[in-house]
């Protein structure tokens, strides 16, 4: 049987931060011939199935690939890009969908202050392992540190628990939040 | 010890000589000595500016390649070449501070690349051929590391007594630095490099004195790979593009043993950009039988996979479900098995004890579930091949490979890249994924498909290929004495052997006990007058594999829960229950001790209110290292379980890079929490039931417990830390459950047991 936990309970909020919205039925999109994208401040023109998630635009077709494929559903966070500064699953999210809006992927976000700071953190307390997961934790965090300046740790887990870390970096995940929090201060 | 050569009869000198390796071997070989072999060592390149080897591709042509570990270039950069795969253990950090420490180099001059397959060169001598498994990687590597760096720091310290006239007694090295006081010469590795290559290399190198280490045991030696790894650029075979190269998405057979009986792909080939359908037939026990959509992108090679309709033949095919399959475990439990391990006279000692206490644990079948879902990228040409993969086990993939490809295995080259976590699923022991990708890469050329392959599995793909942590039943019987003494133990051990049908068989399995499946049982450092341990080795056409801490992922559930259990019933305090079994072991004792002392055990535990709170212990020896976690749990009206604080303490001898240590620790711990808490494969007529983090839980940061990690000073000789800190989390957890509420969780996972 499933284990029903308190966690569990909580998921289904955190868990589609920035992904419910963009749940769309494909058959919903009519294929437009050309979608223009606008990723880190560049612009790209995507020829083909307009229903094709954001990810694979990305890092198929533009060829940039530090945003990676983890679940492909929304469930683990890898992907996870900003859309006009908000974080959402690229692995769910219609090229259609991000027409028209900037956004920023790992590749895109050491020329933002925040961005600067949480991955000056993360090499300071040496947070990573595997690694596969850290962009898409990166993003995470620097969304949150966008809008809230000091976050608390029930602040981090709710904006953090949808991106998981098979390693289980989260201590260090929540203490580089923290230091990166100080050096903006 | 020498599994891998045995098995495989392959001291191949297969040098993964692509077309695009450096070329400099020329002229270093002219200048160097006769420790440097004749086969090209620089990084292996991919054939497009997209690929990339997992670390940074030195830009210079190295001035100064004394062995296959090191090579030091006119810019002053030293690369440590790896032979261990870093899949987030941390091991390029390892083996580059061994290098450095003897070499005297300033760690921020130090980069490392991974080794080609090439197992004259890099074999694993504690696996017997090319591989990283095992938690070896430190004991492996530590002696020959600190021997390569030794032996360049002395050709780079006679170049320099040469040039300056001085005697080399004279010059010392720091921090990357050449220097002779008297004269006040100095110069810097690179400036010393091409004249370096022209020393004799020394045949005995004298090794440092712990006490002059200034990287073994610092902080300074951080992780190698932190800064690729925050920002996007590590490389991970998921990352690889090469000019031309095809996506491959597959549609697996939903049960394994099943054959392919017809397919329909005239739907997948309608599906635009969808270049080509190739059937990829099993090998039967290896991999699962599959139809491969070929397309330019990921997306559309999905789009087609999805659309095809296979009719599978599943006459062959494993059908059982999850209650059958404990049903007989449980059935055989009760039956005498083979004996793999016995002590004094056990049947006589459980006869009439003044207590007995029984009790059978169940454990599910458990994923990987590695970040990166598996993959491979082929390139077959028809008499060669090339290979990217987060290689752990080169030297078994390689003849895997060739095997598959009517190739010799010098013919197979394989890179290297940096693996998203693996936790053993990468070292498949049949070498399943790379033996499908080769039967794929064959069949498509053979229809003249010539462009490079990748071949991509989705996370159900990953999730309901096999190769799982086998499921296990245990039922133990130990007796106490009047006095609380333990007198005898009993432990029958139910569950599939991860060796038997393997090539590894005859190396891990001796009269019929895979040592694997009882390790941490039959040879338990408890000093125990009466004990046996007996196996049941069930056959299923269901693949099994390592799974991070293999049978200690159950072993020391059992036994140090029911070592908790005896306690109790004895009356007694369990750190000192323990104790008094240990008294022989001091390291088990040292980290029982340091863990219990850190986490104020004997002391009560703040009250938090609506919650019950309680504190466990654990202590458990794997892979040579010694570990101890005392949990603290609290359980709130509900029965909802929260792990609040984890105390560990480890003896890993020789601490090469303790923060690494600290980090595997945290990991191991977060790691081991999935699995107590979450995670279960189960079956349903042979049919995978999970397939995705919401059917199969993960761990996620508001349920990772605040970790303290507490290091044993030694300067025994280093073991592994990738894997130990996994196996008492569980235990530990669960003693603190039953302190908490008098439950005793007996079956994996938690699940809502505590709710009920």
């Amino acid at each position: 049987m499933r284990p029903m936990t308190k966690i569990e309970r909580v998921l289904p909020i955190v868990n589609t931060v920035g992904a419910r919205s963009f749940i769309i039925p494909q058959l919903s999109f009519p294929s437009l011939p050309m979608t223009d994208l606008t990723i880190n401040g560049v612009k790209h023109t995507h020829n083909g199935d307009a229903a094709m998630p954001l990810l694979w635009f990305i890092r198929d077709e533009v060829g940039m690939t530090g945003t990676k494929f983890g679940c492909g559903v929304a469930q683990c966070g890898a992907c996870t890009v900003h859309l006009d500064g908000q974080p959402i699953r690229s692995c769910v999210t219609p090229v259609s969908v991000a027409a028209g809006k900037n956004i920023t992927t790992i590749e895109g976000t050491a020329t933002d202050k925040v961005g600067a700071a949480v991955q000056a953190s993360w090499r300071k307390l040496d947070v990573v392992q595997c690694g596969y997961c850290q962009s898409g934790q990166i993003m995470s965090a620097v969304a949150l540190l966008a809008k809230n300046k000091a976050p608390t740790d029930s602040d981090i887990d709710s904006a953090m628990g949808g991106n998981v870390c098979r390693c289980a970096t989260y201590v260090r995940i929540r203490a580089a939040i923290h230091d990166a929090a100080t050096a903006l201060a | 010890m020498g599994i891998m050569k045995r098995i495989t009869g392959n001291d191949s000198k297969a040098s993964s000589s692509t077309p695009l390796i450096n070329v400099s071997r020329r002229s270093f070989l002219q200048g160097s000595g006769g420790l440097a072999i004749g086969v090209c060592l620089g990084p292996v390149a991919c054939s497009s500016k997209d690929a990339g080897t997992a670390a940074t591709v030195a830009s210079n042509i190295p001035a100064f390649e004394p062995n296959a570990f090191i090579r030091i270039g006119a810019d002053n950069s030293v690369t440590v070449i790896a032979k261990h795969l870093e899949m987030g253990q941390g091991t390029f950090t390892g083996l580059a501070t061994l290098a450095a420490e003897e070499l005297d180099a300033d760690w921020s001059q130090v980069s490392v690349e991974a080794a080609p397959a090439d197992v004259t060169k890099y074999k694993n001598n504690l696996l017997g051929g090319q591989g990283t498994g095992g938690s070896t990687a430190m004991a492996d590597s530590h002696e020959p590391m600190r021997k390569a760096g030794a032996t360049a720091r002395a050709m780079l310290v006679s170049a320099a007594a040469a040039e300056w006239k001085v005697p080399a007694a004279e010059i010392t090295v720091s921090k990357g630095t050449i220097r002779h006081a008297a004269s006040k010469k100095e110069a810097s590795f690179g400036q010393m490099a091409d004249k370096a290559a022209k020393q004799p290399v020394p045949t005995d190198v004298v090794l440092k004195d712990p006490k002059n280490f200034t990287l073994i045991g610092s902080q300074t030696a951080t992780r190698k790979d932190s800064a690729a790894k925050t920002n996007g650029t590590a490389k991970f075979t998921q990352d690889v593009k090469l000019d031309g190269m095809l996506i491959a998405v597959l549609a697996h057979a939903p049960n394994f043993g099943s054959t392919i009986k017809s397919f329909d792909d005239s739907k997948a080939r309608a599906v635009a950009g969808v270049v080509d359908v190739i059937r990829v037939d099993a090998v039967p026990g290896v991999n699962r039988a599959a139809v491969a959509v070929l397309a330019k992108n990921t997306w559309v090679a999905k789009q087609g996979r999805d659309a095809l309709v296979v009719e599978w033949e599943e006459a062959e095919a494993f059908k059982l479900s999850s209650a059958e399959i404990f049903k007989q475990f449980h059935e055989l439990s009760a039956k005498p098995g083979l004996v793999a391990g016995t002590r004094g006279d056990t049947a006589v000692a459980l006869k009439k004890p003044a207590k007995l206490l029984e009790a059978s644990y169940e454990f599910p079948y458990l994923a990987h579930a590695a970040m990166e879902p598996l993959n491979c990228v082929i390139h077959y040409t028809g008499d060669s091949c090339q290979i990217w993969n987060g290689e752990q086990f080169q030297t078994f993939d390689q003849a895997a490979a060739a095997a598959t490809l009517g190739l010799k295995p010098e013919q197979v080259s394989i890179t290297q890249l940096y693996a998203g976590g693996s936790f053993g699923r990468r070292a498949s022991s049949k070498s399943d994924f790379i033996v499908e990708a080769a039967t794929l890469a064959k069949a498509a050329y053979a229809k003249g498909v010539k462009a490079p392959l990748k071949m991509v599995w989705t996370r159900e793909d990953d999730m309901r290929g096999g190769y799982y942590r086998p499921a296990f039943v245990h039922a133990i019987k130990a007796g106490l004495d009047k006095d609380g003494k333990l007198v005898g133990w009993q432990q029958r051990i139910v569950g599939q052997s991860i060796a038997k049908g393997t090539a590894l068989e005859p190396y891990m399995v001796h009269e019929g006990i895979d040592h694997t499946s009882v390790e941490g049982t039959s040879d338990t450092r408890y000093d125990i007058a009466n004990l046996q341990v007996e196996l049941h080795s069930v056959d299923y056409k269901l693949p099994v594999l390592w799974w991070r801490s293999v049978g200690h992922t159950h072993t020391a559930y059992a036994v140090e829960t029911m070592m908790d259990e005896l306690a109790h019933a004895a009356g007694k305090d369990p750190v000192e229950f323990r104790r008094a079994l240990l008294e022989k072991q001091p390291r088990h004792l040292a980290v029982l001790e340091l863990a219990a002392a850190k986490a104020d055990w004997g002391k009560p535990l703040a009250p938090i209110t609506g919650m019950k709170r309680g504190r466990g212990i654990a202590v458990h020896e794997s892979f040579n290292t010694f570990v101890a976690e005392v949990a603290e749990v609290s359980i709130d009206a509900d029965g909802m379980l929260k792990v609040d604080r984890v105390v560990c303490a480890v003896d890993c001898g020789l601490a090469i890079n303790p923060d690494v240590i600290k980090a595997q620790m945290e990991g191991g711990i977060g790691f081991g929490l999935a699995a107590i808490l979450h995670s279960e494969i189960t079956f349903d007529q042979g049919k995978v039931v999970q397939g995705n983090f919401g059917e199969y839980p993960m761990l996620r940061i508001n349920e990772m417990p605040v970790i303290e990690v507490h290091l044993v000073a030694s300067a025994e000789k280093p073991t592994g830390v990738g894997e130990p800190g996994v196996p008492p989390i569980g235990p530990a957890v669960a003693n603190a459950v039953f302190a908490a509420t008098a439950k005793r969780i007996r079956k994996l996972p938690f699940g809502d047991q505590l709710s009920a």
